[in-house]
């Protein structure tokens, strides 16, 4: 599924190089749940944005699904993240004038599906997550948990094969946190989903199977979490 | 993506901030209003003036004293060059082709009607003034084609100075006096109103003679030559010139078609109407740059936005079309409300003034509403491009 090797990424803040990514080896087999952990500045972010093709690295080969994806020009990613990533994030980034429905659209509207394609599988999307009545609400009308929701049912909605979740339950409280994470897991199991999960809460860590902790830019350690 | 989403997206982005949209689209408003009203006003007064013109019928030419290159005022009234005569005119009355002419002389004098007396303009003129100006007298008649050299002193009063010398409505047979002499009023004018140059409803017509007496001059301003509509002007043109050349000896005179006097009077409106419009074009640029402002700020408020979609696999191109379409629609929304603008200013205008002339040609009209949207696609470029370039990381970041 994935393949990174020799991975770095380097910044240039003022006149200092900043070295974010310093050479990362990881595989990720298709149908993977893995926990990206670490302190802040250990890269684990920048990984993720290098996953999700927003970033390129400053050397080193990425391969997705059996393609190298290092070379792509801009419209080839575009489509990519489109097909085959999903991104949901700790401040759920949905559009606030559109309503939840077109908040969940958004993806198909533009890979160019007509309208009538599109319907059914967006109201079946938010009635799956629980939203069905909230499918005409705009974001300040929903409640975090639920704006988290309509966040995953946007990421899901084209049927990547990668889901990439950046701090999820960041932004949440307790119940609604666990709900989310429970979400995003129901979706890895029954969908043979492809999950990373970015978090500094060793407790939501330790849930996946595959924990990798990053420091200073590179893998410091990985754990196997016992079956179950 | 398909257009109709596109658009949507758009105009949704557009209907979240109702205020800020509405004030930017009137900048542009106001701009493309201005244009409009403007350009109105201007071609209305360019067709009224040629209108005006052009009622005295297009088969006059009109004969100067002084040699003229260019269309301005003879200088040869006061120059060296021999004066018009009444000979002359006499002898341009006998080409083929001529219909009629009327020798001009105009000046002012005091006009007395007994106790009544003011200044006016004195017209010096032939009998033919009717058939060649179009203007007929309303009561009386116009002055008789007496011997062109010894008329007799007889008056025509343009309605407006019969009002004021004869508020009994009674003028015809009655003394006044033009320049201390007598005269008998034999007829009073119809309402012309004011027309180019000077009102002919205030003015006195006399026999051209007694003009050159009474200013003490030996040559006319001008002779009008009325000829038939099948005749052929350049011909006659040249008949005329041919005929002054042998009584003068030389060219020292200047003839002019009525086609040419309009042609050179519509081009001196053009000027001024575009003029005119582009000082309303600045008020357009004033607009554009509130585009650009607002644009740039939106780039600014919208940076996750536009992170977001890029992360759902907008390409950069989308980014751009989205920022453009909405700077676009901006203009042309208020494009679109300054020609309703406009335009119903133009004709509120003619209602309240009768007399101020608008006319809106439908070119106009397309030309602004193209150019609105122009200036707003242009006024987007820079602010869309910032929005396409943005690294979509750092603008997921912003929140």
């Amino acid at each position: 599924m994935i393949a990174l090797r020799g991975i770095e990424r380097r910044f240039v803040v003022g006149d200092q190089v900043v070295h974010a990514l310093r050479g990362v080896d990881l595989d990720v087999a298709a149908g993977e749940y893995v926990s990206l952990m670490g302190p802040s500045g250990s890269g684990k972010s920048t990984l993720l944005h290098l996953l999700g093709l927003l970033d390129r690295p400053s050397a080193g080969t990425y391969s997705l699904e059996g393609n190298d994806v290092t070379g792509l020009d801009d419209a080839a990613l575009a489509r990519v993240r489109r097909e085959r990533i999903g991104f949901v994030f700790q401040f759920f980034h949905l559009v606030p004038y559109l309503t939840a429905t077109e908040n969940v659209e958004l993806p198909l509207v533009l890979s160019g599906l007509a309208p009538s394609e599109r319907r059914e599988r967006v109201a079946a999307a938010l009635a799956s997550l629980g939203l069905a009545d909230r499918s005409e609400h705009r974001p300040d009308q929903l409640s975090g948990g639920q704006r988290q929701r309509v966040a995953i049912a946007r990421a899901m909605i084209a049927s990547p094969a990668l889901l990439l979740a950046d701090e999820p339950t960041g932004n949440l409280d307790r119940s609604s946190g666990n709900e989310v994470i429970r979400l995003l897991e129901d979706l890895h199991e029954k969908r043979g989903l492809t999950l990373v999960l970015v978090t500094h809460d060793p407790e939501m860590g330790r849930r996946a199977r595959r924990q990798i902790r990053m420091v200073d830019g590179l893998i410091h350690d990985e754990t196997m979490a016992v079956a179950g | 993506m398909r257009v109709a989403d596109y658009l949507r997206l758009v105009v949704g982005s557009m209907r979240s901030h109702r205020l800020r949209t509405g004030l930017t689209a009137l900048g542009i408003a106001v701009g493309i209003a201005a244009v409009v009203l403007l350009t109105s006003i201007g071609f209305g007064v360019q067709a009224f003036v040629l209108g005006e013109f052009s009622q005295f019928g297009t088969t006059i030419l009109a004969v100067n004293p002084g040699r003229v290159t260019t269309h301005g005022a003879p200088l040869g009234l006061y120059g060296s060059a021999r004066p018009l005569t009444l000979d002359d005119a006499m002898a341009i009355e006998t080409i083929p082709g001529v219909e009629a002419i009327v020798p001009i002389l105009s000046g002012n004098a005091e006009v007395e009607a007994g106790p009544r007396r003011r200044r006016a303009r004195v017209l010096g003129v032939g009998p033919a003034v009717p058939q060649v100006f179009r203007f007929e007298a309303r009561s009386g008649r116009f002055l008789p084609p007496d011997d062109l050299h010894q008329p007799r002193a007889l008056a025509v009063l343009g309605s407006e100075l019969r009002d004021e010398l004869f508020p009994d409505g009674r003028p015809l047979g009655r003394r006044i006096r033009i320049g201390g002499e007598r005269y008998r009023v034999i007829g009073t004018m119809e309402d012309k109103g004011e027309t180019v140059g000077f009102d002919l409803d205030e003015c006195v017509f006399i026999p051209t003679a007694r003009a050159l007496e009474l200013f003490n001059r030996d040559g006319l301003m001008e002779i009008d030559i009325l000829y038939g509509p099948e005749a052929d002007a350049e011909a006659l043109v040249a008949a005329v010139k041919r005929r002054l050349v042998a009584r003068h000896g030389q060219e020292d005179f200047t003839i002019t078609t009525q086609e040419q006097m309009i042609e050179v009077m519509g081009r001196v409106l053009r000027a001024l109407t575009f003029a005119v419009a582009a000082l309303g074009g600045i008020s357009l640029v004033v607009g554009a740059v509130g585009i650009l402002t607002i644009m740039t700020i939106a780039v600014r408020e919208r940076t996750a936005e536009i992170g977001l979609l890029r992360a759902l696999g907008a390409r950069r191109g989308v980014v751009l079309a989205l920022f453009l379409g909405e700077a676009a629609a901006l203009a042309a929304a208020g494009g679109a409300a300054g020609l309703v603008v406009g335009v119903g200013g133009a004709q509120l205008l003619h209602a309240v003034f009768p007399a101020l002339p608008v006319w809106t040609p439908w070119p106009v009209v397309v030309l602004a509403q193209t150019m609105a949207a122009a200036i707003g696609l242009l006024a987007g470029v820079l602010p869309a491009r910032r929005a396409a370039r943005l690294d979509p990381v750092e603008a997921l970041r912003a929140e």
